[in-house]
């Protein structure tokens, strides 16, 4: 045969088994967008040589209408919030591992080990876990913002300056502990109030939006807006003069998790990913990327100093956290009509 | 001969026939899989029973065209009225893309005329310029909008420190912002096929209207306008239509404070709402409306031609 030729086919004889070799280790992952540092993939990558690709969204139910359109199958892990696990666990799109199968199992801090959403985690692993309320620019405004009235009945200030999350599910549930009712309620006053409170409140509100929250903080655009801590955090640590508020009528916490999706193609991969996040040191560079608060035991000496320290990340004792409930069919197709009626 | 004049091109014409057919298979495919299919499933499942949190039950509802048309309260049990919100929604819809179509006109017009115009070693250049901003993607194109008349950015600025204004103009969250947007994403489809249609036009009508005394203006409108209308009824339709579904500009230029017709489709899909059937119903609504301009169109050509 001709040098080159043999060369050439050698060439592409290498080619073929390194691809090979790549296709047998895969990892899909489906995640929300802007919440895992590169480096924790690449370590992956490279400690289990597993090639990591990874699709995102920006609302749990952006995920759950992804996944309900047909892509259950193709991806590996997924990273829904509590309720949405339950609700995922619900419509059978879980897969179930059991203790032995993850030596890191025990890292798990005991408080969210056995959580409502998924009792006994036989889905899921703490990802990380974090707050919902909303930042304030103190250059604009500088009295008390400790009150959910920074958003629904905001100070002369404010007034046209708010940005607020475009999910339903976040905002009515901030609208309604400030109006002190139950979540998900099916008392036909007080969802009329919960619809005439966004109602009147939407005249001061400059813009809706989730994945532009920390931007429009930061540039200037709002001068006061709903967000994840994590994400104040950052807006705080871009520059912008702000204060994450823990308003006296209740928050929300949330926990987004990893889960085991069903129909994996690369469960043994899934489950080892899984394992790796629970690793302290793993878990770690999570929050420090993230700025939200790990589930897992032993991150402290990894921790940056900001992260230790931050106002975003240590709640006063004594608030009020709430879980965001998954609502009946019932309610939920009243928030529907509230939402459409609010953005019509 | 006449006859076999005559029979020349007929007979070619059917040869030809046949390699049409060949021809076309590849498009009629790909129309047929990617465009005909997916839309009969949307009307199907507009046509379905919604299943809680997405999906669809296999059976027949009206429920989603009833939603579309009928107001029944916050709690659903109200005697029916008629429900205007998806009809402002709509009208909030066909008003920004009908004004963004026609500035897009009063601006690209003249611009095509004026490539047009150039000799024919330049026209290439302008082209070209016209085109470039577009190989940039359209969301990366919206931000930088949103950064340039943010308040403090730098259009403001500039204003402010030329003297000319003494407020920001407060754009950003504004329906003219989403104005902006749709009219700058969309401009060159509008230049391009009015540049078509006057690279074509005979500049000799134009001297005849003038040795017959025309004015500039009745040369434009009773001359110009009329023989480049293909060009411009065909830069308006590509510039509307999109404009109609589009959500990134009334997203991040408007605040997504209030539902065009392709962010309530969106939302019925990935927002909490999940109901697929309704947005399947929109937009079949959408689609019918598009579609019934489009055969007002077509006929009235018809019309002409046959006139």
């Amino acid at each position: 045969m001709n040098p080159l030729l043999r060369t050439g086919a050698s060439a592409l004889a290498l080619t073929l088994m390194a691809t090979l070799a790549q296709a047998e280790g895969k990892l899909s992952i489906y995640h929300w967008f802007e919440y895992i540092p590169q480096e924790i993939l690449d370590k992956f990558a490279a400690e289990y040589d597993v090639e990591v690709t990874m699709d995102t969204y920006d609302s749990n139910e952006a995920l759950l209408a992804s996944l309900k359109a047909g892509r259950l199958g193709q991806y590996d892990v997924a990273v829904p919030g509590d309720y949405m696990v339950e609700i995922m666990a619900g419509e059978g799109m879980l897969d179930t591992f059991s203790r032995d199968e993850m030596p890191n199992f025990d890292n798990i801090l005991p408080q969210w080990l056995d959580v409502s959403f998924d009792p006994g985690r036989q889905s899921s692993v703490p990802y990380q876990w974090g707050s919902t309320s909303f930042s304030v620019n103190r250059d604009v405004y500088s009295g008390d913002i400790d009150t959910t009235d920074i958003i629904f009945d905001p100070p002369e200030e404010l007034r046209g300056r708010i940005n607020v999350l475009d999910t339903a599910g976040e905002t009515l549930t901030l609208a309604s502990l400030h109006l002190g009712i139950p979540q998900c309620t099916t008392d036909r006053e007080q969802l009329q109030a919960l619809n005439d409170l966004v109602q009147g409140a939407k005249q001061h509100w400059a813009s809706f939006g989730s994945d532009v929250a920390k931007d429009v903080l930061v540039s200037g655009d709002a001068a006061a807006g709903m967000i994840w801590n994590g994400f104040g955090m950052k807006a705080r640590e871009e520059g912008a003069n702000l204060e994450y508020a823990y308003p006296e009528e209740g928050y929300i916490v949330w926990m987004d998790n990893v889960v085991l999706l069903k129909d994996a193609p690369n469960r043994e991969n899934a489950i080892k990913f899984m394992n790796f996040l629970l690793e302290p040191e793993n878990a770690a560079a999570v929050t420090n990327y993230a700025r939200y608060t790990a589930g897992v035991d032993g991150v402290a000496p990894f921790l940056d100093v900001a992260v230790k320290s931050a106002p975003e990340l240590n709640p006063p004792e004594g608030g009020n956290p709430v879980f965001v409930q998954p609502c009946s069919e019932e309610v939920q197709k009243v928030y529907d009509t509230i939402w459409t009626n609010l953005k019509k | 001969m006449a006859g076999g004049i005559g029979s020349g091109p007929g007979k070619s014409a059917r040869t030809y026939a046949g390699f049409g057919v060949t021809l076309i298979l590849p498009a009629w495919l790909v129309i047929g899989i990617f465009l005909v299919v997916p839309i009969g499933i949307m009307l199907v499942y507009s046509f379905l029973t919604k299943e809680f949190r997405g999906g669809v039950i296999w059976e027949f509802s009206l429920a989603a065209y009833d939603q579309f048309f009928f107001d029944r309260g916050l709690f659903g049990d109200d005697p029916p009225k008629i429900e205007w919100t998806y009809i402002l929604i709509f009208w909030r819809s066909i008003w920004q893309a009908g004004l963004a179509t026609l500035l897009s006109l009063l601006i690209g017009f003249p611009t095509a005329w004026f490539i047009a115009t150039r000799p024919a070693s330049t026209r290439t250049i302008w082209l070209f310029l016209i085109t470039v901003p577009y190989w940039v993607n359209l969301l990366i194109r919206t931000i930088s909008m949103k950064f340039l008349i943010r308040d403090n950015g730098p259009l403001n600025t500039w204003l402010l420190e030329t003297g000319v204004i003494s407020e920001p103009i407060h754009l950003i969250n504004t329906w003219v912002a989403v104005q902006l947007g749709l009219f700058y994403s969309y401009l060159p489809f509008m230049v391009l096929p009015i540049y078509a249609a006057v690279e074509r036009y005979n500049f000799a009508l134009s001297e005849a209207a003038a040795d017959l005394y025309a004015s500039r203006f009745v040369t434009l409108t009773q001359i110009i306008i009329p023989v480049v209308k293909p060009g411009i009824i065909a830069g308006c339709i590509l510039v509307f239509v999109p404009s109609l579904g589009s959500f990134l500009a009334p997203d991040l230029l408007g605040g997504a404070k209030n539902f065009m017709i392709g962010s309530l489709i969106d939302e019925q899909f990935k927002g909490a709402a999940g109901n697929w059937p309704f947005g399947a119903a929109a937009a079949m609504i959408l689609l019918s409306m598009v579609l019934i301009v489009l055969i007002f169109y077509a006929r009235s050509q018809n019309r002409q031609e046959g006139a």
